[in-house]
């Protein structure tokens, strides 16, 4: 017959033989896999090596109590999606609220009784699936620093301000482009072109938060923040050249159209956050500088450089990279005049 | 009162099946004589912590197995720990006792 519920594998943390054995027998029995620590130390160690959907976690212990292995745990990237459900004597009550409160998933009362143990186990394994799922399904659509931070701060609308750099790059004459391939070539090339900018960008610890059409939009020293996000973003933009340039060489081969792309580079503050409805939101920055990167870009055609930065962005990077100031000039959208430079691109200073 | 509560002690034996509560007997006669020696040891070295983690312990198990006066005074040895109180008097051969009596009627509990 098979399970009702998909085993899971378990830790049972406790002190106690007597309890150990109890616990143990009454998850076993159910199908599930089980290992034991004897004290918090060991279980944390057996945590940050193996991989366990659950733990069932003892308060009073030698060496590192169930407090500090639950704070442990909701301080670990990794360790804090594992659900902890407390065990303890009915007399503990207050220490019970204090982990729940703390973010303990649930707690059982020693001696335990066999139905609520199945009952707590499998809901906790069970809830734990879900949440899997759906933290696998924000990675596909949200990139990992968004996911973090969702996970870490769970969902708000809102934002504050932090200082970062904020790129965008587009492909040049892509409606030209596109006028001469066929759609699905279209399609592979695009992906082809987004793959090779992502991998520059997260690389650079970067993230990409708007794709448009052949257009993206990326920011540096948020969610994550960064002393060195100018440099971080400037670098990435190197980096988005370079490989474009490996893979143009490769369509040239091929006898396939190239791509030429540009990118602008502004810094300052911005406002960051989640932006949308409760249904349907993105995690965007807008700003100022947001706009004067978007005006850059659109700039890369007057100048005829792929890469432009403002004086913020310049003055971050010293003497890191080679950079030709082009004056100030008049850009779209903006009543002042603007000090543009170019990065020189296939050299570092 | 009883030296095992058999309503309490049957409900094990439901739950763990008749081959399993020997192991579960054994490793209690196994251990409750280490914690009952570790809170001897903790009350010379005036130990509150350790003294009190121990006597948590003992009572944890006294109370799977239902023996319900060794339970009651490991709780109270327990509270004392708590409360930082180290002047326990005679209680801690009382403890003794009331256990070599619960190991006595386990051992005849054995399936």
């Amino acid at each position: 017959m098979k399970p009702a519920h998909d085993p899971g594998r378990l830790l049972i943390v406790d002190d106690n033989k007597v309890n150990r054995i109890l616990l143990s027998r009454g998850v076993e029995h159910h199908g599930h896999t089980v290992e034991t620590a004897e004290n918090g130390r060991q279980a944390l160690e057996m945590l940050k090596r193996g991989s366990y959907d659950l733990v069932l976690l003892d308060i009073e212990m030698p060496e590192m109590n169930g407090y500090q292995v639950l704070e442990a745990c909701l301080q670990d990237n990794e360790l804090r999606n594992i659900p902890i459900i407390m065990t303890s004597s009915l007399d503990e009550i207050d220490s019970v609220v204090k982990c729940v409160e703390l973010g303990a998933e649930d707690y059982l009362n020693k001696p335990v009784n066999p139905i609520l143990l199945r009952a707590r186990v499998n809901a906790s394994l069970e809830k734990k699936r879900l949440r899997d799922e759906q933290r696998k399904l924000i990675r596909t659509f949200a990139t990992k620093e968004v996911a973090d931070e969702l996970s870490k701060t769970g969902f708000s609308l809102g934002g504050n301000f932090v200082n970062a750099s904020v790129m965008f790059a587009d492909i040049r004459s892509f409606t030209t482009l596109t006028e001469s391939l066929p759609p699905a070539e279209i399609i592979e090339m695009l992906n082809d072109y987004y793959a090779l900018m992502f991998e520059a960008i997260t690389s650079n610890g970067g993230s990409v938060n708007q794709m448009i059409g052949d257009g993206l939009m990326a920011i540096f020293g948020a969610p994550v923040p960064y002393e060195d996000h100018c440099e971080r973003a400037v670098n990435a933009a190197k980096e988005m050249l370079e490989l474009l340039e490996a893979f143009n060489q490769d369509q040239a081969a091929q006898d396939k159209p190239q791509i030429k792309i540009g990118i602008g580079i502004a810094s300052g503050m911005v406002i960051a956050g989640f932006t949308g409805t409760q249904h349907r939101a993105t995690y965007t920055c807008v700003g100022d500088t947001v706009n004067l990167a978007a005006r850059l870009e659109a700039h890369t055609k007057v100048v005829g450089e792929p890469i432009l930065i403002e004086s913020a962005t310049r003055t971050a990077l010293g003497d890191a990279f080679q950079v030709r100031s082009h004056g100030p000039m008049q850009l779209k959208g903006k009543t002042v005049e603007v000090e543009v430079f170019s990065v020189t691109v296939g050299q570092k200073a | 009162m009883p030296v095992i509560d058999p309503a309490t002690f049957e409900e094990l034996k439901q739950m763990s099946g008749e081959d399993f509560i020997n192991e579960l007997i054994d490793a209690f006669l196994d251990d409750a004589p280490n914690m009952i020696q570790n809170m001897e040891s903790a009350l010379e070295a005036r130990d509150v912590e350790s003294f009190r983690r121990n006597a948590h312990s003992l009572k944890s198990n006294a109370n799977t197995f239902g023996a319900m006066e060794l339970a009651a005074l490991a709780k109270e040895l327990e509270f004392m720990g708590k409360e930082n109180n180290l002047d326990v008097g005679y209680r801690l051969e009382v403890l003794n006792e009331a256990f070599g009596k619960v190991a006595e009627e386990l051992k005849g509990m054995r399936a």
